[in-house]
């Protein structure tokens, strides 16, 4: 890989984020490449906006990931990927679950669609993740899973699906561990 | 063994690899997860662990720790620094026995501190305290290590200072898996026992000794000054022999800058600094000789520029020392900002394309705010407030998740600084006003610094109404436990001779609300304890 991969992960506090992160971090560390993160802990955490970032590659000096480098932009909530606009270019792939968490002033999900289609030519996958989970799994909680294995899966992300699949066994507890494989295998469908 | 770890991970792991004794700490963010590792993982590893009652407690108990030999670890955050310094400046002065660590993060931009953007690098100043800057996780193991052995080489305690995007950032890092919570064996042996060997010259900070002491501490930092030139955690970096611009950083900039020069494809000298005190000074002169322009790149306050400059005068008059008049003194830097200033003097374009645009596309998007778990008691009790309090009611708030007491749609905070504050203050608005005032405090807050107020406030008497929010739990840094385990706090108020007080669960929000209203008449102090679980423990407890 000659130059970085860039990914942000956003969402609101509780949703899994930083699971997230340190499975591709281990899935990164599996296949021998530098990695870098940045994530946010505290108060912003409940319930409040959070951004992560994820840098992998030959060799990574900073955790975060530049105004308008992010390769692969990741969003567990479809009003959080509306706030990552700055990091995308216009070949930015965005992964987005299709779940809106409303709050006081916050855009419709009709609105958001609309804004985050107009932006820039990077393709725009948006999944009802959330929903599937909840329906397939009877947990909403592992939709993060079940869009990184799709984005894994589509080639979004260089890593290979192995190497992920065992990180999720390395970061996840052995209790949890059944429903996330069961989620990773889901987007395969 | 690599390992990826979060930079107060590899702290900890750094501790152990120098076989760490002791370790105190108040829970802080972002130096929470260090004593939330060392929670888990103390025990089979050998060391003594304590959530303290506050940080100056927690270093206290270091400070007697290392008296007794043992070799010891406090961790805070940076303004856990101020609540510790009292006992931070006369350690200086007496020297450890065991080696001493102190590990405080300092928290650019604020991302989880109220109070203010605190530069905690002035305290080496105030203290003379030798003071180490990792750029990255692998640094804060590895510079963990180091301060044990400067600690130990000079009798002093050594401060670790990390910053946010050092403590909450992740990387792959070298470990001893000897030694290792993190997928190595524990070391697997007993806490050690030290011993006080009594040594008044040396523990009594009493006149005239202590100005001989100081004379000692004084002489110890200029024996540090040696072994600083000579330590390769300063390190030179020579680009090419012609440049004219050369820079100097520290910590996390440090990774910033490299990221800026590897985008440029610029090759300029730079000169990485791992201490921040004491400086190399005759390195720095070495290495600003021949370059027309130094650029110094640090977050918050320009510390190292004025040190520098002073540094450059001596060389040349000619040489310009550049900093915080073209970088920010407010805020992190991150690597668009550093680009910026760096183009500015190298004389190269940036490539703007995408991003810039996207500056100019900038959406007005609401803003969504932190709220209050499901099930939250802070929830239930300001609503009571809400409805009981007359208008014109003054909130005073606190450190702890009913922080959000200020937001909408409760808006019930008129003032907030420090821990412990909000009672102390409502005593002094108390005592120069009429108006009625309610001070919010949690059960950790609490013990940390709210019971001298509340003993001031029934000893000069004002008539405010307290009311501690107890939740069982220090729950805004991540779950930590605190003395409201074994103490209750209802015990403490009528120890300190408040007449009014209840405990009320504030689900019984009618309950409340009129013991509200009636203590609000009352000519002396009032206090009233809201005790419910915390949500989120509720719901650990419960899986």
């Amino acid at each position: 890989m000659a130059k970085s991969f860039n990914i942000i992960i956003s969402g609101t506090g509780g949703q899994g984020l930083i699971t997230l992160l340190q499975i591709i971090a281990e899935a990164a560390l599996i296949e021998g490449l530098d990695i870098k993160t940045s994530e946010l802990h505290g108060l912003s955490q409940r319930g409040g906006s959070v951004e992560t970032h994820i840098r992998f590659g030959k060799e990574i000096y900073s955790p975060l990931v530049t105004q308008g480098s992010a390769d692969l932009i990741l969003n567990l909530e479809i009003s959080e990927a509306l706030k990552m606009l700055s990091y995308a270019s216009s070949k930015t792939v965005f992964v987005i679950n299709k779940n809106l968490i409303s709050y006081p002033g916050g855009f419709e999900e009709k609105e958001l669609i609309q804004k985050i289609k107009n932006f820039g030519k990077g393709p725009k996958y948006i999944i009802p993740a959330s929903e599937i989970c909840q329906k397939e799994l009877g947990k909403e909680v592992v939709s993060g899973i079940y869009l990184l294995s799709y984005a894994v899966h589509k080639n979004l992300i260089p890593l290979k699906a192995g190497s992920i699949l065992k990180a999720v066994s390395k970061v996840v507890p052995e209790k949890y561990l059944d429903l996330n494989k069961k989620a990773f295998e889901l987007a395969l469908n | 063994m690599k390992k990826i770890l979060l930079g107060n991970e590899a702290i900890v792991q750094g501790a152990l690899e120098a076989r760490v004794d002791f370790v105190s700490t108040y829970p802080g963010t972002p130096a929470s997860e260090i004593g939330n590792t060392f929670a888990k993982i103390a025990k089979e590893n050998g060391v003594y662990f304590e959530f303290s009652t506050n940080e100056k407690v927690a270093l206290e108990a270091g400070i007697g720790a290392s008296f007794s030999g043992l070799k010891c670890l406090v961790a805070m955050k940076n303004f856990g620094l101020n609540v510790a310094s009292d006992a931070l400046l006369p350690l200086c002065y007496t020297g450890i026995k065991g080696p001493m660590v102190i590990v405080v993060a300092d928290d650019p931009s604020c991302w989880s501190s109220g109070q203010s953007e605190e530069n905690s690098r002035a305290y080496a100043y105030l203290a003379h305290i030798p003071m180490l800057e990792p750029a990255d996780a692998q640094e804060a193991k590895d510079f963990t290590k180091l301060a044990f052995e400067i600690s130990e080489k000079f009798n002093l305690p050594v401060i670790l200072r990390t910053t946010m995007r050092v403590a909450h950032q992740r990387m792959p890092i070298t470990i001893n898996p000897k030694f290792s919570p993190f997928g190595g064996s524990p070391a697997g042996r007993q806490n050690p026992k030290g011993k006080f060997i009594k040594d008044v010259r040396r523990f009594v900070t009493m006149p005239p000794r202590v100005l001989e002491m100081k004379e000692e501490l004084l002489e110890k930092i200029e024996k540090i000054r040696d072994y600083v030139e000579k330590s390769k955690i300063n390190k030179i970096r020579r680009g090419r022999a012609s440049t004219e611009l050369g820079i100097i950083t520290s910590g996390i900039s440090y990774l910033y800058v490299m990221e800026t020069l590897q985008e440029l494809k610029l090759n300029l000298p730079i000169l990485k600094l791992g201490f921040f005190y004491p400086l190399p000074e005759k390195k720095i002169k070495n290495f600003i000789k021949g370059l027309k322009k130094v650029l110094v790149i640090e977050e918050l306050d320009p510390y190292l520029e004025k040190e520098i400059k002073i540094l450059a005068k001596e060389i040349s008059l000619k040489l310009e020392v550049l900093g915080k008049d073209i970088l920010p003194q407010i805020g992190e830097l991150k690597t668009e900002i550093i680009a910026s200033a760096i183009v500015k003097l190298a004389n190269k374009k940036l490539k703007i394309g995408n991003s810039l645009k996207i500056e100019n596309w900038k959406l007005k998007i609401p803003k969504r705010f932190p709220r209050f778990c499901p099930g939250c008691p802070h929830a239930m009790v300001l609503t009571a407030i809400k409805r009981a309090a007359p208008e014109g009611t003054i909130f005073g708030g606190d450190i702890g998740c009913y922080m959000m007491a200020g937001l909408p749609p409760y808006e019930l905070q008129d003032y907030l600084l420090c821990m412990g504050s909000s009672i102390s203050i409502a005593h002094g608005i108390g005592k120069s006003t009429n108006q009625k005032i309610i001070a919010f405090i949690g059960d950790s807050t609490f013990f940390h610094a709210g019971i001298p107020a509340l003993v001031n406030v029934v000893f000069n008497k004002s008539n405010i109404l307290i009311i501690v929010m107890d939740n069982f739990i220090t729950a805004m840094t991540g779950l930590q436990p605190n003395p409201g385990e074994k103490i209750k706090i209802e015990e403490i108020v009528r120890a300190c001779g408040v007449k009014n007080i209840k405990v009320i669960d504030p689900i019984n929000i009618k309950e409340m609300e009129e013991t509200i209203k009636e203590f609000l008449e009352k000519n002396e102090a009032s206090v009233i304890i809201s005790r419910r679980i915390c949500a989120l423990l509720a719901k650990k407890q419960n899986k």
